[in-house]
């Protein structure tokens, strides 16, 4: 039997891996991108369960409009990556330094 | 199940879309104004698409401001219209309106005015008003994100330049990173109170939260955080604000900062008014932080646009006293201090976007050396700005902070007050350093005396209304007294 808590540890732990993907990771923009995706899944599936779990359909359609931000948020961050690597020639996290800190 | 309420049936509990009305009118101007700009010549229109937006803006708060009265909700009372967020939807809506006209002649001389960027302004605003009226977890989150990712892409505007599209970038990923936390938190919220409404969570939480409630609330206390920039969550305001282009760097500073802070005081009473114990610590700690660290770090900086981050992170903290304070008078309190913050910004920015020498912007303070002997009348009104902005009496600033700070003892958190009043003494260094130079800086290469009269009259305004609103801050009092009480009741 799957349970409410099963859902919301694997969402907790898919949760942290994107937090960790964003703060860990120096090599990739790219793989920050991927991180911020995995982090609005992880809530996702957050929503779903508590959804079914409470049968109430609010979840759901709290899902619905995170996947379409999320698409939106995808496609803005990769056209200013494209920008960035125009000017700079490189999509490494340790590169994007011109300001300090 | 309760039948479906159309718009045209006027119900008063249902859809009653005629709520929104500005924020609709708004967003069909924006895609009107995109329709003509990209028919009609590009970014010869962005000048004519710039006026309009301004005007459209302007026109917006007289509407907001003048029209409402009582407390109406749409769409199932996922959005408030009542007067908490018409008072923050008029300062949002002037400032930005005031934003774009000042800083048309910059984005005209770097060759950025893209008809775009009005636009976005404009979309950017719509979302800060939904984000001031949102009423349900879900409004909450599609404002913020209306309202971020217009401003992802106003911070890189100026594509050809690595620093704006590196402010872009960093902006972009902490904000994600930001709303992530904030929807992990609302997702929290929602499976632990079973609604996403705020007065249904407001119902749940009772007079005791339960863990996942309290979870939930300190994920979306993070995520806010985030979008105030309150230390210890403000790593991305220096530099967004430094590499950003200059009259997007004084919108950052003002319209967004107020959307967030009014909607962090929604949030808090609407949805956690009933657990405030819960809460008053978690603001009292992100206060005393931000502004010590706004304080202490803009000491050393030598860059204008930097400095003025720093001073925006310490002056969210003074403005979070009012919060922290857990009271009508800490949320009354709040609201004056965001009007007097953003009309300071206003008068600073207006001046920093016309810092030029020999027609190149410049933003290094040294430039001020010496300011005064040749402009008299601009230097005495920089100088009013920056005596508001520290807090020195007699000017409005001291007023402001003196609010939050009584606020602050008025619920029995002197200890927050007194920090305050210590973070503003340690602050002046800095703001008084400028007028420092302006006066009695060294002789150097002097900045160019060209200032259109859009800034000059921003910058006099502002300055003036500093200096002479301490009469009756022009009744802003009275308005967030009732504001507050929308918010507390």
């Amino acid at each position: 039997m799957i349970t409410l808590e099963h859902y919301l540890t694997v969402a907790a732990a898919l949760f942290v891996i994107g937090v960790f993907g964003i703060f860990l990771n120096r090599k990739n923009v790219i793989v920050i991108l991927m991180s911020i995706e995995l982090m609005l899944l992880a809530v996702n599936i957050n929503f779903v369960a508590f959804s079914h779990f409470l049968q109430d359909l609010a979840g759901q359609v709290f899902t619905l409009f995170v996947l379409t931000v999320a698409a939106a948020e995808a496609a803005i961050g990769l056209a200013i990556l494209v920008c960035f690597f125009r000017n700079r020639g490189t999509i490494a996290v340790e590169d994007a330094n011109v300001m300090k800190g | 199940m309760a039948s479906p309420g159309w718009p045209w049936e006027g119900s008063e509990t249902m859809i009653n879309a005629a709520a929104a009305l500005p924020e609709i009118l708004l967003v069909l101007f924006a895609m009107a104004a995109l329709l003509f700009a990209v028919f009609g010549g590009k970014d010869e229109a962005a000048p004519s698409v710039l006026w309009a937006s301004a005007a459209a803006l302007a026109a917006a708060a007289l509407f907001v401001g003048a029209g409402g009265r009582g407390t109406r909700e749409a769409f199932h009372g996922a959005f408030v219209d009542d007067g908490y967020a018409r008072f923050a939807k008029v300062t949002i809506l002037l400032s930005a309106a005031a934003i774009l006209v000042i800083g048309r002649r910059h984005m005209e001389r770097l060759g950025i005015l893209k008809f775009e960027y009005p636009i976005l302004i404009t979309l950017a605003a719509v979302g800060m008003m939904m984000m001031v009226s949102a009423g349900d977890l879900m409004a909450l989150y599609m404002g913020l994100e209306l309202q971020s990712l217009a401003l992802y892409v106003v911070a890189s505007i100026d594509r050809d330049s690595t620093r704006s599209t590196e402010a872009g970038l960093k902006y972009f990923v902490l904000g994600a990173l930001s709303s992530g936390l904030l929807l992990y938190g609302a997702s929290l919220v929602y499976g632990y109170a079973g609604t996403t409404l705020f007065s249904g969570i407001l119902r749940a939480a009772g007079d005791g939260a339960s863990i996942g409630l309290v979870f939930g609330l300190v994920f979306i206390s993070v995520g806010l955080a985030f979008k105030v920039s309150a230390a210890p969550f403000h790593m991305w305001t220096p530099d967004v604000y430094e590499g950003a282009p200059t009259p997007v760097t004084a919108f950052f500073a003002t319209a967004p900062k107020v959307a967030a802070m009014v909607l962090f005081g929604r949030v808090l009473w609407d949805a956690f008014g009933g657990v405030s114990g819960d809460w008053t610590q978690i603001v009292a700690f992100l206060s005393v932080v931000s502004m010590f660290l706004g304080a202490v770090a803009a000491i050393g900086q030598r860059d204008i646009k930097r400095l003025m981050a720093y001073s925006s992170i310490s002056h969210m903290g003074f403005a979070l006293i009012g919060l922290a304070a857990g009271t009508e008078e800490g949320a009354r309190a709040m609201l004056i201090y965001m009007v007097v913050y953003v009309v300071m910004n206003i008068g600073v920015f207006a001046f920093i976007l016309s810092m030029e020498r020999e027609g190149e912007p410049v933003t290094d303070i040294g430039a001020l050396n010496n300011y005064s002997k040749g402009e008299p009348l601009k230097g005495l009104a920089l100088l009013v700005l920056m005596f508001s902005l520290a807090g020195v009496p007699p000017f409005v600033g001291f007023f402001a902070k003196l609010y939050v700070l009584s606020a602050a003892v008025g619920a029995g958190m002197a200890w927050l007050a007194l920090a305050g009043a210590v973070a503003s003494v340690i602050a002046a260094y800095y703001y008084l350093r400028i007028v420092y130079f302006m006066y009695f800086g060294e002789e150097g290469a002097p900045l160019d005396r060209t200032m259109t009269p859009a800034n000059w009259i921003a910058l006099l305004a502002c300055a003036g209304a500093m200096a002479a609103g301490v009469v009756n801050l022009f009744g802003i009092e009275a308005l967030a007294a009732s504001a507050a009480a929308a918010l507390v009741d």
